[in-house]
C-alpha cells in the first residue's frame, strides 16, 4: 500500500482543521447551558481521542516489534507514545480550561474522564525515565514495547475503574438520552476529530523522518571515519529507525 | 509446573533464612500507622479513610518487597541458572509474582490485627477485608514481578520501579478502596456495591496475569 | 566417571551426535550498540573434540562462550549446536550445554548441596539427584563443605563447586571459560579430570595459558582485540609463540 506522501499528509491536515475550527466559530451554535467557551470542546475531545488511540496504537507497534525483533517497529511505538503524550499535555490543559469556565475550578476530581486520563498521561510519562534507565539498546527496545504493551491494556482498565468510582459529572455530550448533539455540531465535531487525527499521523510520519535522516546521517559518518569510530550525537534512547534489512 | 514450584520453593527458603523483606515490610506498615495517626490527627478511623490508610500503607510495603524482588537473579547469576535449564521461563515470572503473593499475605496477617487495634472500633468487617486484600495481593503479585524484572536490568533500579509500577496500580487502588469503604463503615459493615468491586479487582488480576504471562519471555531473553 | 547419554533421564536429541559436528558456526557476529564484538566468526568443530579460544580481554571469547550457551543471539550469521540452529531451536540445546564461566551460578544464601540440588530439580535429575551431587562433591574434595552456605565458601571452594554445577547433568557440550582459575595445583588437577574430554563430550575452552589450551586442543581459535579472527584451524598450527603475538595484537 503505497501511503500519500508527507507533504499532503500535513496539507490535508491543516486544511481539515482551519475547516472545522471555521465551522466551530462561525457555524456550530452556541451551547444552551454552556455559552460560547463549550466550543472548547471541538479542541479537546479530539485531542482525547487521538491521544488515547495513539497509545493503543503504540501498543499494536510494540506487539509487532516483539513478535518480529524489527527495530521499525519501535521506533514507531516510541515516536506514536511521543505524539500522544504532547497531544495528552494539550487534552490536560484544554480539560483545565473548560472545568474552570463551567465549574469554576481549575481542576475537578469527581470529573471521571479527566482524572483517568491524567492517571494514563503519568503512566505515559514514566515511559521516558524507563528508557533513560536501560544502556543496552536491543534491550531498552524490547522493555519498552512491553511497557507499551502493559500501558496500553491499562488504558481501558483505568477508564472502567475510574468511571465507576465517581458520579458523572463530565458533559455528556453524546448522551442520545439527553437530546445528544445537533447536526451541525456534529458536522463540526466530525471535521475537527478527521483533522486532530490526521494531524497526529503527519506529526508522528514527521518525527519518524527526521529520526531516519539522522540515523543515516550518523551511519555515513561512521563509514567515512572508519569503522570503529564513536559516532556522536543521537540521544540515548531515542530508538534509531533502521534502513538497511533487519536482525533475522 | 516443577521449574515454578523449585524457583519459588527456592524464594521462600531463602526469605525464611534472611529475612529481608517481610520484617522490613512489617516494620514499614507499623510505623507508617503511627505515622497517620498523628499526621491526620485522629485515633480511629472507619469507611473511607481507614479504607485509604490501610490499602496505602499495603502499596508502599509492597513496593519495598518488589525492589527486592529479581536481586538475588541479577546479583548471583539466577537468570544465566535458570535460562541454560530446559525450563519455560515464565515460570520464573509465575514463581515470583507468587512469591511476592505470600510476603503479602504474611505482612498482612501482621498488620491487619496491628491495624485493627490502632483505629477500629470493630472488628466485624475484617472477615470480608480479606477476601479483598487477597485480591489486591493476587494483582500486586503478577505486575510486581513483571516491573521488578523490568527494572532490575536498569539503571537506577529503586526509582524506576515504583516510577512505572505507581499508576499502573491506581485502578487496584481504586477498587479496592471502594471495595473496602463500606466493610470499615462506622456502623458496621454493608454489602451493597462490594460485589462489583471484587469483579473489578478480578478483572485487574486477570488482565495483568495474562500480560506477565505473554510478555515475561521477551524480558528476560537477550 | 561416565559421561554417557545411557544413564540419565535428559530430553533426548533428535540427532545422532555421532554424526552431526558439536558446533557449526558461519559469518557469525555479534554487536552491542551497534560496535561489532565479533566479526565474520566461522568453524567447525567434531564431536568429542576440544576447541581452545585464544585472545586477549575483550576480545570476544566470553561473548562467544554466551553465544553457543544460548544466553545470547548472534547479530548475524548461523549458529548450530549440537546440530540444533540458534536461537529458532535454542529450547532444544538447554540441558545438553554446561557453561562454567566467571560467576559461580550458585545462590549465595542457599547451602553448598541445596544450591547444586535446586540446578539439578531444574535439569530434571530425578531420583539420582543426591546421588549425582554426593559424587561430584567428592570428586573435588568438597564433601565436607555440603552443608555450608555459598556466601561462606572461598573462591577456589567456589570454582570448584561451580565446576560441579556445570557437569551436573552430563552436558554433551562444555563450555568452559577460564576453568581452573583461583584454584592451588592439587584442585586444579582435581577440577581438570571432572572436566576432561570424554566419549560424545565437546569441548570449548577459554584459557589464558596457551600452553595448556594449545596441549588439550584438537582445535583452536585465536581473536584478535577487535573481534575478528587472527587463527582458526587445528591446535597444532599454532605455535605458542604466535598465540603470544595474537595476545598482543601484533598479528
Amino acid at each position: 500500500m503505497k501511503l500519500p506522501s508527507l507533504r499532503a499528509t500535513a496539507i490535508a491536515a491543516v486544511v481539515l482543521l482551519g475547516v472545522g475550527y471555521a465551522l466551530a466559530f462561525f457555524y456550530a451554535p452556541n451551547d444552551a447551558n454552556q455559552g460560547f467557551i463549550q466550543k472548547v470542546f471541538y479542541l479537546h475531545v479530539p485531542l482525547a481521542i487521538c491521544a488515547l488511540t495513539g497509545f493503543i496504537v503504540a501498543a499494536v507497534f510494540a506487539i509487532l516489534h516483539l513478535r518480529s525483533g524489527d527495530a521499525k517497529y519501535d521506533a514507531r511505538s516510541y515516536v506514536a507514545i511521543h505524539i500522544s503524550v504532547i497531544f495528552g499535555v494539550a487534552v490536560l490543559i484544554t480539560g483545565a480550561i473548560w472545568a474552570r469556565a463551567s465549574w469554576g475550578k481549575w481542576w475537578v476530581w469527581q470529573e471521571p474522564t479527566l482524572v483517568s486520563f491524567l492517571i494514563v498521561f503519568l503512566l505515559y510519562c514514566t515511559y521516558y525515565p524507563l528508557r533513560y534507565a536501560i544502556a543496552d539498546r536491543d534491550r531498552q527496545a524490547r522493555y519498552a514495547s512491553v511497557f507499551a504493551i502493559m500501558a496500553g491494556a491499562f488504558v481501558p482498565l483505568n477508564f472502567i475503574a475510574v468511571r465507576l468510582a465517581n458520579t458523572l459529572v463530565h458533559p455528556r455530550v453524546f448522551a442520545t438520552s439527553e437530546g445528544g448533539l445537533p447536526p451541525k455540531m456534529c458536522l463540526t465535531f466530525g471535521v475537527c476529530i478527521a483533522g486532530m487525527a490526521l494531524l497526529w499521523v503527519t506529526l508522528v510520519r514527521f518525527e519518524l523522518a527526521a529520526k531516519a535522516a539522522r540515523g543515516r546521517l550518523r551511519r555515513l559518518r561512521r563509514a567515512l571515519e572508519g569503522g570503529d569510530a564513536i559516532a556522536g550525537g543521537g540521544s540515548r534512547i531515542a530508538p534509531a529507525v533502521p534502513t538497511a534489512t533487519s536482525r533475522p | 509446573m516443577t521449574a515454578f514450584r523449585v524457583i519459588l520453593a527456592k524464594d521462600l527458603r531463602i526469605e525464611l533464612r534472611t529475612l529481608e523483606s517481610v520484617p522490613a515490610m512489617a516494620l514499614f506498615a507499623v510505623t507508617t500507622f503511627v505515622l497517620f495517626r498523628y499526621g491526620l490527627d485522629r485515633s480511629s478511623l472507619a469507611g473511607g479513610l481507614a479504607a485509604g490508610v490501610l490499602l496505602a500503607t499495603v502499596l508502599f510495603a509492597a513496593i519495598i518487597a518488589v525492589n527486592r524482588l529479581f536481586v538475588a537473579e541479577r546479583e548471583e547469576g539466577g537468570f544465566d541458572a535458570i535460562r541454560l535449564a530446559p525450563v519455560d521461563l515464565t515460570a520464573l515470572w509465575a514463581a515470583k509474582a507468587v512469591a511476592l503473593f505470600v510476603y503479602l499475605l504474611a505482612l498482612e496477617l501482621i498488620a491487619v490485627p496491628i491495624f485493627a487495634a490502632f483505629f477500629l472500633d470493630s472488628w466485624a468487617g475484617i472477615g470480608p477485608l480479606a477476601a479483598v486484600l487477597v485480591l489486591v495481593d493476587v494483582g500486586l503479585g503478577a505486575v510486581g514481578a513483571l516491573v521488578s524484572s523490568l527494572a532490575a536490568s536498569s539503571r537506577a533500579r529503586d526509582l524506576v520501579g515504583p516510577l512505572v509500577l505507581l499508576p499502573l496500580l491506581v485502578p487496584l487502588m481504586i477498587a479496592a478502596a471502594n471495595a473496602a469503604q463500606p466493610l470499615l463503615a462506622a456502623g458496621g459493615p454493608s454489602y451493597g456495591d462490594v460485589g462489583k468491586w471484587l469483579l473489578i479487582l478480578a478483572l485487574y488480576d486477570l488482565t495483568f496475569a495474562a500480560i506477565g504471562y505473554a510478555v515475561f519471555d521477551f524480558v528476560v531473553e537477550d | 566417571m561416565s559421561a554417557t547419554l545411557s544413564t540419565q533421564q535428559k530430553p533426548p536429541t533428535s540427532e545422532p551426535t555421532g554424526t552431526t559436528p558439536a558446533l557449526q558456526l558461519e559469518g557469525v557476529r555479534r554487536e552491542f550498540d551497534e560496535r561489532p564484538v565479533l566479526r565474520d566468526l566461522s568453524l567447525t568443530l567434531e564431536p568429542g573434540a576440544t576447541l581452545a579460544v585464544l585472545g586477549a580481554n575483550g576480545a570476544g571469547k566470553s561473548t562467544l562462550l554466551r553465544i553457543l550457551a544460548t544466553l545470547l543471539r548472534p547479530t548475524a550469521g548461523t549458529v548450530r549446536v549440537l546440530g540444533h540452529e540458534l536461537p529458532r531451536e535454542a529450547w532444544k540445546v538447554r540441558g545438553h550445554v554446561g557453561l562454567l564461566s566467571h560467576e559461580p551460578l550458585l545462590y549465595r544464601d542457599l547451602t553448598l548441596s541445596e544450591a547444586l540440588r535446586f540446578h539439578a530439580r531444574l535439569h530434571r535429575l530425578g531420583d539420582r539427584t543426591d546421588e549425582r551431587i554426593a559424587e561430584l562433591l567428592a570428586a573435588v574434595n568438597l564433601s565436607r563443605a555440603a552443608g555450608e552456605l555459598v556466601r561462606n565458601l572461598s573462591a577456589g571452594m567456589l570454582q570448584r563447586a561451580a565446576a560441579c554445577r556445570a557437569v551436573l547433568h552430563e552436558p554433551d557440550l562444555l563450555l568452559l571459560d577460564e576453568p581452573t582459575a583461583h584454584l592451588d595445583p592439587e584442585a586444579s588437577d582435581l577440577v581438570s579430570s571432572l572436566l576432561a574430554p570424554a566419549a560424545g563430550r565437546s569441548r570449548v575452552l577459554v584459557s589464558h595459558d596457551v600452553q595448556a589450551a594449545l596441549g588439550a586442543a584438537d582445535r583452536a581459535l585465536a581473536l584478535r582485540p577487535d573481534g575478528s579472527v587472527a587463527f582458526e584451524g587445528p591446535a597444532d598450527q599454532l605455535s605458542p609463540g604466535d598465540a603470544r603475538a595474537i595476545y598482543a595484537g601484533r598479528a
